[in-house]
């Protein structure tokens, strides 16, 4: 069939279209994201099967259609899936991962590549159990900021570029603020919070790991606030993400927001 | 486009989950040609809807009174409850007839994407059954999809607190009728995990 075309992806969403067809939301290694129909994948009898559910890591053939691609034949490559829905923390999590990966890509059929990378990385890691999810979240809410333009300032001013150490964060600004630039209404990070913001931009682990609970939190609402900040809409997950500390008493507490001054 | 108030009948038929603008057009033209009498019986039951379906107090489930029938029904054994998504689930285990305990619908599966977290289903009150009631045994039927495995997880993990408390899932796997070699790995996974001895 001419316009057949391969690739390999992530299912950020599905959703139900028609009696027993769905809309399945890819982030795939060459074409970005593909939004293509399943057809009969509800049925118990789809030869699908449960490959196209959220988080499945897949092969798929698709051929063009008129508006929508469909879904002629499906692999699947890993199980990181079956890692995440045995957890309602990784859960979560990762549907925070796969609904800004979504909203952060508007064009379908364009790569990107580094995206992708990213979310496979995070659910790979959820998956695995062996880092915290807190933390998988924020380093990875981080860069894939980066990845939009938008990364928040942390080791210059945001607003004059002056390199340091610098004492306030804003994301009006879009990032630590120098004491000459500073403004009313940022927030004080402590130095260690800082330095954990560094260490998940960079995937710099031994020093995120190291972190303290006060530390996380923060850096934690800093992150969800600077998101909050540059997304049109309100990521409708995050909220819901259960963040809970390895090193708390197992209780569980929603995702927080440092207060403003 | 048509005149009027068939256009209008078409475009409202056509917001109907799993009808497309061709099929609500199918159906409009039935309803032209009916019996004006079966016209009226339908708008009836829609004007009867729109006043505001009851919900069983207890359970969650559609009813016509404060309790649904099941949970009026003194016959079923009141120490086994089979937590479903929706209503219609609860009609589906019905058909088995193999079920004699009573139902718990939460009206949905915990789906963040959609907004979706314990809050905006009924946890609270089937902790709060399980805690007055004589429950001994929850089955977890939630579907065999990645939210209801989600809200499996979820569920489980919160009745583990309840001292004597048994809590199953429903076994799921393979298909009746299909192949083995064209099941894929999350199915084939939990059939596996869920084996039994015979
Ligand atoms: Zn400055
Ligand atoms: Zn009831």
């Amino acid at each position: 069939m001419a316009g057949l075309y391969r690739d390999t992806g992530v299912v950020l969403r599905v959703h139900k279209l028609g009696e027993a067809d769905r809309i399945i939301t890819l982030l795939t290694k060459k074409h970005g994201k593909v939004r293509a129909v399943a057809k009969g994948v509800r049925r118990t009898t789809s030869r699908f099967g449960a490959r196209l559910e959220p988080f499945g890591h897949v092969d798929v053939q698709l051929y063009p259609g008129r508006t929508l691609d469909v879904i002629t034949q499906v692999q699947t490559v890993d199980t990181v899936a079956a890692g995440l829905i045995s957890d309602y923390q990784r859960y979560t999590t990762a549907s925070a991962i796969t609904e800004t990966a979504d909203r952060l890509v508007s064009e379908e059929g364009e790569p990107v590549l580094r995206l992708y990378l990213l979310v496979l990385g995070a659910l790979r890691a959820l998956a695995g159990g062996e880092r915290d999810t807190s933390l998988v979240l924020d380093a990875f809410l981080l860069r894939a900021m980066a990845f939009a333009g938008w990364a928040p300032a942390l080791t210059e001013c945001a607003r004059c570029g002056e390199p340091g150490k610098h004492p306030a964060f804003s994301v009006q600004a879009g990032g630590m603020m120098c004491g000459r630039c500073r403004t009313a209404g940022a927030v004080h990070p402590s130095p260690e919070t800082l330095a954990l913001l560094v260490a998940l931009l960079h995937g710099d682990w031994d020093v995120a790991e190291a972190s303290g609970p006060g530390a996380r939190r923060d850096a934690n609402g800093i992150v969800a606030a600077h998101l909050q900040w540059h997304m049109e809409r309100q990521l409708r997950s995050l909220p819901l993400v259960e963040r809970r500390g390895r090193d708390s008493d197992g209780q569980t507490r929603p995702g927080t927001v440092p207060a403003t001054e | 486009m048509y005149e009027g108030v068939v256009q209008d009948l078409i475009d409202e038929l056509g917001r109907l989950p799993g009808v497309g603008p061709k099929s609500a057009q199918r159906i409009a033209f039935h309803l032209l040609s009916s019996d004006p009498a079966d016209i009226t019986r339908l708008a009836e039951v829609l004007g009867k809807v729109a006043e505001g379906v009851q919900f069983c107090e207890t359970c969650g489930n559609v009813a016509e009174q404060e309790q649904c029938r099941i949970c009026r029904d003194e016959r079923r054994e009141p120490n086994v409850i089979c937590v479903v998504e929706e209503s219609k689930d609860v009609l589906a285990v019905e058909r088995t007839r193999e079920f004699k305990g009573r139902y718990h619908v939460l009206g949905g599966a915990l789906d963040p994407l959609s907004g979706v977290g314990p809050d905006q289903l009924r946890m609270r009150e089937l902790l709060a059954r399980i805690s007055s009631d004589e429950v001994t045994e929850v089955i977890i039927a939630t579907d065999p999809n990645t939210e209801g495995e989600a809200t499996a997880t979820y569920l489980v993990r919160v009745l583990r607190d309840f001292p004597g408390l048994t809590v199953t899932r429903l076994a799921s796997g393979l298909p009746m009728g299909g192949d083995l070699e064209f099941a894929d790995e999350l199915t084939l996974g939990r059939a596996l995990s869920g084996r039994r001895a015979l």
